[in-house]
């Protein structure tokens, strides 16, 4: 099929785009890379009265350090420039691994990091990695501008912390200690396919062999990202063997609530879950060259 | 409000107007009537409209006309030269990767960006996953990925300094 008519909107900087939102916050639509959103209008089942397209704003496909040691990926940065760019293969690896697993070249040279991250699909990469990384999301409105940690962004299923008549403009994640180790891991049905489930880590193992640090994101086994709180005090301090990483597989599949589709039962996804995640502790500690503080 | 749109298409210029709504996929089939474009699933999914946008592949139903504004278009139709076939048309010829034919528009700007940017492919395996993104029903895959490993060859020896 073919979209619907809509009207049309082009503007050149965040604050018009913002301007053009508030007249009718609840029938506009923002475009990105459109890899989600263009389905979804060739299907009909989105309607918006006004479609955004941010692709003319400028001043959103930065990647840059900001002052304090962060590394800030404009909304508009498309997912295929994660696996290229020298900055973020440098500081944020375990982004540039898992953008490798977005769909195809073809739907990454369109599609966005704040696309994905604001459609916020379960089965998505980005979400949970960066959960995983502990960032946080600027969103601007027409109040300003405010920062949301990544595990109060991701309300649901397909549903944000971001407002009706506000955008997001941009993440921050600060890089992982020197020595940190990062694994992602998911299964799909083939490459490039929506993942059943998949785990990312960062994990850093201490000088004297015990983790120093270590955290965890889930993606495909509920509705948003699934981070174990529990998983330091469980982790910190014991040795990243395998036995540990089983009961910490074991714990996460007692927690999640998959499930059943027609990709996949809710019973087969509780057990790729528990695999992935020891899997991804497991290479983030063999990537880990410790000078953590454990 | 029908907005102007102009772009260049395998290196000629073109000018329409067009809805907002209208696909860039449907803009090459039925404004600037290249017919080489197909449309199979219109949600991303195929691969069968994939074309190039100012040198980069994109799935040509998940783009608006509109979006493509001031842009350089490259489809199947743009890349044969003087006349002959490109040496991915001609691998594809000689190793049996079509046979309706409807998905390998898609296959050849895949592969064409492909071989770009890795002129040095030899792999099946990453060649297999490059392609992942299409789909074929009738061929069985095998063939495809043979014409796109001979192919580069073919290119790395018509143009031996590029390489790398």
């Amino acid at each position: 099929m073919k979209p619907p008519r809509f009207e049309y909107a082009a503007p050149g900087s965040v604050d018009e785009a913002i301007e053009i939102l508030r007249d009718a916050p609840e029938e506009s639509t923002l475009l990105a890379g459109g890899q989600s959103l263009v389905p979804l209008l060739n299907m009909r089942m989105a309607q918006p009265r006004v479609v955004i397209d941010l692709n003319r704003v400028s001043g959103l496909d930065a990647v840059e350090r900001t002052p304090d040691g962060r590394i800030r990926l404009g909304a508009m940065v498309r997912q295929r420039r994660l696996e290229t760019d020298p900055v973020v293969r440098d500081e944020l690896p375990l982004i540039a691994e898992a953008a490798r697993h977005i769909a195809h070249v073809p739907i990454r040279t369109r599609g966005t990091v704040g696309g994905s991250l604001a459609h916020a699909d379960p089965a998505a990469e980005l979400p949970a990695t960066v959960a995983a990384l502990g960032g946080r999301l600027l969103v601007r409105g027409p109040n300003g501008d405010r920062a949301v940690p990544a595990t109060e962004f991701f309300v649901g299923a397909l549903t944000t912390a971001i407002e009706p008549g506000e955008l997001l403009t941009a993440i921050e994640i600060e890089p992982p200690r020197e020595g940190a180790g990062w694994a992602f891991g998911e299964v799909a049905r083939t490459h490039g396919a929506f993942a059943l489930a998949g785990a990312a880590a960062v994990l850093q193992v201490g000088d004297a062999g015990q983790i120093a640090s270590a955290r965890l994101a889930l993606l495909g086994v509920g509705s948003a990202p699934y981070v174990p709180e529990w998983l330091e005090e469980m982790a910190v301090g014991e040795a990243p063997d395998e036995p540990l990483f089983r009961r910490i597989g074991a714990r996460v599949v007692d927690e999640i609530a998959p499930l059943d589709d027609i990709h996949a039962s809710a019973d087969y996804r509780r057990r790729v879950a528990a695999v992935l995640t020891a899997r991804a502790l497991r290479d983030a500690a063999n990537r880990s060259n410790g000078r953590g503080s454990g | 409000m029908s907005p102007r749109v102009s772009m260049v298409v395998n290196g000629r210029g073109v000018e329409a107007d067009v809805e907002p709504r209208r696909l860039l996929a449907d803009f090459l089939r039925e404004d600037v009537h290249l017919y080489g474009t197909h449309l199979g699933c219109e949600h991303g999914v195929c691969g069968a409209c994939t074309v190039l946008v100012d040198g980069e592949p994109v799935r040509s139903c998940l783009m608006l006309a509109v979006q493509a504004d001031g842009g350089e278009v490259t489809t199947v139709e743009g890349l044969s030269r003087d006349g002959g076939l490109h040496p991915l048309q001609e691998a594809f010829h000689e190793h049996h990767a079509l046979q309706c034919g409807f998905c390998t528009p898609g296959f050849l700007l895949t592969s064409l960006y492909l071989l770009r940017e890795r002129p040095d492919l030899d792999d099946e395996g990453e060649i297999r996953a490059a392609l992942s993104g299409n789909l074929c029903r009738c061929t069985g895959y095998q063939n495809i990925v043979d014409a796109v490993r001979d192919a580069a060859a073919r290119m790395r020896q018509d143009s031996p300094t590029t390489k790398g």
